[in-house]
């Protein structure tokens, strides 16, 4: 064929596996091929279709910064058949992945800006992929704030980096387990996101959000972003849908005339408003 | 545009088969299996069915085979190899309809915009099509609604309609069929002055396409419609299967031991796992939502996204339907709504 077969994955070696929760793990993947790393080049919000040969694909948002080129990283919990398979793997074994897909974070035009990040769960992952991306470029950023909520204590991912981040001066951080899901040596809030962002009252102006969680946790959010003065425009969010080719052709993620891995996955809350509700 | 007409003989068709073979291509052609009639390879003319309206499949299966490989791969102990599929072989498909000719460039439409699909590109790209226009229509029928008709030339390479005589007026539309001809330019005579109309069935005009395309954004938000279009609907999804310009797909692995196959497989978005996430979350968990999204996508999405109807009106959705679903009726519905 004289063209690439663009569903050829590239072949990646899991150089690290971090395990970050019961049943979350991280992978961080090297190029099998040298020349592959090279040229590859992502920006945040952007993701991939991971394979395991054999068990099929499945969809993840790159969770390491485009900052720190060589390798990227997988951060996913064990739900379905691929990644069923994903957490049966071991260190320097190769998996497939296909990417970058999709639309990016707007850091461009973010310089100068206070930025806000408001992450529940297991969907940490594609907001500390910016995170990461700002404290990187930190001078271009005015104040970063990051506010980040799990069930419990256990279910928090990235508990080193979240005491890295604490231990920084240069951004500020607040951690909340749901009412129950606390250890008793817990020196975070103990309460729900939408809660805690309400008591923290951060200033809306110059100040972007990026929003990402669990649907109730983003239902629950969205209204108190609104009573504290960001605006649809300045709210930003990353979608799932099911996807299979990721490059707009299969159908599977759409939502009305959009493709969630095409148009996607990041929208503001201001697009978010146009789109029918079908994710 | 037309090149040049020719007639063909009624028994020529046998030695353009030979020819064509001769040539190294596959010819797909009609063949009946019981009452259903599906593009499979032909040896000889002989073996094509004599007398249908429309095959039970669309000749999609050609260019978007129902199931195939986008590569295969071995595991050799840690090490992975990837081999990619070889170039497809030229085919002819003999005996299409204009409307399933149509359905090509919707397909491309897909797997050419961005990304570009180079197994798709390829087979289509070996791939020629004699068209035979339709003499015959049913109440099924209505590619004059969606912007078709029965002696449509889009997407043929030849098109040949059926005269008096028995012997097929033949329209070469294309420099691939112009090479067609070019194999055997003894079959070719010289066409009669005949106008290839009066023999073309006809298809009335059954609803006005302008307005079912405008009035369908705001229908959109319209559960009642929606629900009660749908309260037969099974979610089998033989709608999809059967549909020329259906083009959504399933990426699967299949693997024995150390090796194995990525393959694409047809799916449909009226199957409620389409869009099920890991989770248990749905975002289509009902069915009326599920035929919204067909009707929406084919006559509104595609239409804003790839200035293409996602649909050539050959009806087989409706006579497939095993709940005795319309879409025309539906699709009526819609647009004569006030």
């Amino acid at each position: 064929m004289s063209e690439p077969n663009i569903y050829q994955p590239f072949l990646m070696r899991i150089d690290k596996i971090t395990e970050e929760a019961p049943l979350v793990k991280t992978f961080k993947l090297v190029f099998v091929n040298d020349e592959e790393g090279k040229k590859f080049q992502f920006k945040a919000g952007q993701f991939g279709e991971y394979s395991v040969f054999g068990e099929g694909e499945c969809t993840l948002c790159i969770a390491s910064p485009p900052t720190r080129p060589g390798y990227i990283e997988c951060t996913f919990r064990q739900a379905g058949r691929v990644t069923g398979a994903l957490a049966g793997k071991e260190e320097g074994e190769i998996i497939g992945f296909r990417g970058p897909y999709g639309n990016t974070f707007p850091l461009e035009q973010w310089q100068g800006k206070n930025l806000l990040f408001i992450a529940g769960g297991i969907a940490l992952p594609p907001l500390r992929c910016v995170i990461w991306n700002a404290l990187d470029l930190r001078d271009r950023f005015k104040e970063i704030t990051v506010i980040y909520g799990a069930r419990s204590v256990a279910d928090l991912v990235y508990k080193q980096e979240l005491e890295e981040w604490a231990k920084r001066g240069d951004l500020k951080i607040l951690t909340t387990v749901d009412p129950g899901g606390e250890t008793p040596d817990w020196k975070g809030e103990i309460g729900f996101v939408p809660a805690v962002l309400e008591k923290a009252d951060p200033i809306c102006e110059n100040t972007v959000a990026l929003v990402c969680g669990p649907p109730i946790m983003i239902k629950l959010t969205l209204p108190v972003l609104a009573k504290l003065g960001f605006s649809p425009e300045n709210t930003f969010t990353t979608l799932e849908n099911r996807m299979k080719c990721g490059i707009g052709k299969c159908g599977h993620c759409m939502v009305g005339k959009y493709f969630v891995c095409k148009d996607g996955p990041v929208f503001t809350l201001a697009q978010l408003n146009q789109l029918p509700p079908e994710y | 545009m037309i090149i040049e007409k020719k007639l063909l003989k009624q028994d020529s068709v046998e030695k353009l088969f030979a020819k064509l073979k001769a040539d190294g291509r596959r010819i797909l052609a009609p063949k009946a299996q019981g009452d259903e009639i599906f593009f499979e390879q032909v040896a000889s003319a002989s073996e094509m069915a004599k007398d249908y309206i429309q095959t039970t499949l669309s000749p999609k299966g050609a260019v978007f085979p129902r199931v195939e490989a986008l590569f295969r791969y071995q595991m050799e102990g840690k090490d992975v190899k990837i081999e990619n599929n070889s170039e497809p072989q030229p085919t002819v498909i003999f005996g299409l309809r204009p409307c399933d000719a149509a359905s090509f460039a919707i397909l491309n439409s897909v797997f050419s915009w961005d990304y570009q699909d180079s197994q798709f590109k390829s087979r289509l790209a070996q791939t020629a099509a004699i068209t035979v226009s339709c003499s015959r229509a049913d109440e099924y029928c209505f590619c004059t609604s969606v912007g078709g008709s029965p002696g449509d030339t889009k997407g043929s390479d030849i098109l040949l309609t059926r005269i008096g005589s028995g012997d097929y007026l033949a329209e070469i539309l294309t420099e691939k069929g112009k090479a067609m001809v070019t194999l055997a330019p003894e079959l070719f005579a010289e066409a009669p002055s005949e106008d290839k109309e009066k023999y073309l069935a006809k298809v009335p005009v059954k609803f006005d396409l302008k307005k079912l395309t405008e009035k369908l954004p705001e229908a959109f938000n319209n559960n009642e419609l929606w629900m009660e279009q749908s309260l037969r609907c099974l979610g089998c999804g033989a709608c999809a299967f059967v549909c020329p310009a259906c083009v959504c797909f399933d990426i699967q692995d299949e693997s024995k031991r150390e090796s194995g196959v990525r393959l694409r497989c047809w799916d449909s978005c009226g199957f409620s796992l389409f869009t099920a996430h890991t989770s248990g979350h749905n975002p289509r968990p009902v069915q009326s939502q599920r035929w919204r999204q067909r009707v929406m996508h084919k006559f509104s999405y595609f239409n804003d996204r790839q200035k293409y109807l996602g649909c050539v009106g050959c009806g087989r959705c409706s006579r497939k339907c095993p709940a005795d679903m319309n879409l025309l009726e539906h699709l009526k519905a819609i647009a004569e709504a006030r």
